[in-house]
């Protein structure tokens, strides 16, 4: 069975894209991330134009993250005002990023960037994450206590001027760090369709020191915004959104989040790292391996009109 | 808007070349043949489950010698040329152990497909320098370079690598016995429309052949239209990209909040 993708310009099994949608969507709930970057590389093995897949995996993270962000604001687990101050790096950095896109993609080079920034982030987080569950398991083994790093602590961070205080995080932080902390994963978001939680929330607990109880829905007031504003731009400025794509992932992906969620409360939170951690690495491994083996034609044609 | 464009700058193409090429081009005062053509439509709509069509064209021969005839030394070539457009071929090569980019070449206005259908293979119909110069055919089609290429030595490689893309993917088709005599002087020739056949203006082309001499030439427009739902949403994203763009969104609002409600009250 299959359908024809307006923007991609090609016929896809339309069975393919359901089952994308519903194991990525699975996975999202069962770890709480937003499957951006599952999606996307997804996309790409399965020769949608890069260019598409980046932008339409951008709009199935706002329909991946906006249930998880209602339910926080419903629980008052949203700061507004960091989350704010966040949102106005967000949108600059999704600016900068989609005009970085455009101009890549102008060059050429816009696939071979997105497929290193993906190997480079996937490598790096996949490998922390990895280590951590592994010495989190170790130690639930020997029934030693879990110390996470106390946040409250000082650091570098901390000394920068422009402080503002943050009521409901009950924290006095410069704003420089997470306007900063914003812009770049709005360029992350532009560049490579993903939502940027799993860089995000680390970068809040670890750097900003935030309390852990505001972390994700501060986040996802973020990405929730961030995501559809850069749906908007990437369709205005490189008509690259391919809505019946779009549309078949986010319905199979809420769903597939839902049994995903069931699942991974049954889940003991090191090993569901663990496990997160291996798929990352199985995903950045596979790009990395493309980046190098030699391709089937040396030479590709583009026209101008598409610019694909 | 893109296509829009293109499609006008195409009619204002074969405007202006029309005239010219009549005076300059479409007969050959040496000769008393005359080439009349004709399709059934001038538009054609193309539906979403489309998988490639062929269109037949008709056309007569007038004043022709009846001698020559009968030994079969009259050739058709038929041709069905898409809108024109830049294209870029890009090479890679390996960087640091990976595969990059490194190298491109810019045609200028390139026919998006290109359909060739004869009485027989085109190379045998007249000698290639003359197919250069009309640029008939794949092989012989005017590939110019756009801005600075060197000393041009690896234009050779860009143009073959060009040919060959088009030609596997599809979109440049040839068909040596496409076009057959149904009579003295009427001619049937049949030209693929691919399955990824583009849309806006499409011209074509019929050129007479005596003894390997170019006689007369015609040309018509067909206009190629996409419909259905698909080609909807493809004009809504070209035309009213913010609109799209904020209907894509408001989908996915819908479809994550929705989704997040129907589940609750299980």
């Amino acid at each position: 069975m299959t359908i024809y993708l307006p923007i991609a310009e090609l016929s896809v099994n339309i069975l393919i894209i359901l089952g994308m949608g519903a194991a990525v969507g699975f996975l999202s709930g069962m770890f709480g991330v937003g499957g951006g970057f599952l999606i996307t590389p997804l996309l790409i093995f399965y020769n949608i134009p890069p260019v598409v897949a980046v932008a339409t995996g951008a709009n199935q993270v706002v329909a991946s993250s906006i249930s998880g962000a209602i339910t926080h604001f419903r629980r008052g687990t949203i700061d507004i005002k960091l989350g704010t101050v966040l949102l106005c790096g967000g949108l600059v950095g999704a600016t900068v990023g989609v005009w970085l896109f455009s101009l890549l993609r102008r060059l050429g080079q816009l696939d071979l960037v997105i497929s290193l920034l993906y190997v480079v982030l996937l490598g790096t987080v996949g490998g922390l994450m990895l280590w951590e569950s592994i010495v989190a398991m170790r130690k639930a083994a020997k029934n030693e206590a879990t110390t996470l790093r106390r946040p409250g602590q000082h650091n570098w961070v901390h000394g920068l001027p422009l402080k503002m205080r943050f009521k409901k995080s009950k924290i006095y932080l410069s704003v420089i760090p997470v306007a900063f902390l914003g812009f770049c994963i709005g360029i992350l978001t532009s560049i490579m369709g993903v939502g940027g939680g799993f860089i995000m929330v680390p970068a809040m607990i670890y750097l900003l020191r935030i309390p852990t109880n505001v972390v994700v829905g501060t986040s996802l007031f973020q990405i929730v915004f961030v995501s559809a504003y850069t749906v908007i731009v990437q369709a205005s400025t490189n008509y690259t959104v391919d809505i019946v794509l779009a549309f078949v992932l986010m319905i199979a992906g809420v769903i597939g989040a839902q049994y995903g969620v069931r699942v991974g409360q049954k889940l003991r939170g090191e090993q569901l790292r663990a496990l997160l951690a291996l798929l990352v690495l199985a995903v950045g491994i596979r790009l990395a391996i493309e980046l190098v083996i030699p391709p089937k034609d040396i030479y590709s044609v583009v026209s101008a009109g598409l610019g694909f | 808007m893109i296509r829009f464009a293109r499609t006008a700058l195409a009619l204002l193409a074969l405007a202006v070349a029309a005239p010219t090429h009549a005076a300059l081009q479409d007969e050959n005062a040496d000769f008393t043949e005359k080439l009349e053509i004709g399709i059934s439509t001038d538009e054609i709509a193309i539906t979403s489950d489309f998988r490639g069509a062929d269109l037949t064209i008709f056309g007569a021969v007038d004043g022709f010698d009846q001698g020559l005839l009968a030994q079969g030394r009259y050739n058709i070539i038929v041709s069905l040329e898409g809108p024109k457009d830049n294209a870029t071929v890009r090479k890679k090569e390996r960087v640091f152990g990976i595969w990059v980019n490194t190298r491109s070449m810019t045609f200028e206005l390139v026919p998006e497909s290109y359909s060739l259908s004869s009485t027989r293979d085109i190379e045998t119909i007249a000698p290639p320098g003359e197919m250069g110069n009309m640029g008939i055919g794949v092989d012989h089609m005017r590939l110019v370079p756009l801005g600075f290429v060197g000393d041009g030595s690896n234009l050779g490689e860009f143009r073959n690598a060009f040919r060959r893309i088009r030609e596997t993917s599809g979109v440049y088709e040839r068909d040596p016995g496409g076009v057959q005599f149904i009579s003295a002087s009427l001619f049937k020739a049949s030209v693929r429309l691919p399955a990824n056949v583009p849309n806006g203006v499409h011209v074509v082309r019929a050129y007479l052949f005596r003894d390997g001499v170019f006689v007369a030439a015609k040309a018509l427009p067909l206009r190629v239209v996409k419909t259905g739902l698909e080609q909807f949403i493809t004009q809504a994203a070209h035309q009213q990209p913010l609109f799209y763009g904020l209907v894509a969104v408001l989908l996915a609002v819908i479809t994550g909040w929705g989704a997040s409600v129907i589940f609750r009250k299980e």
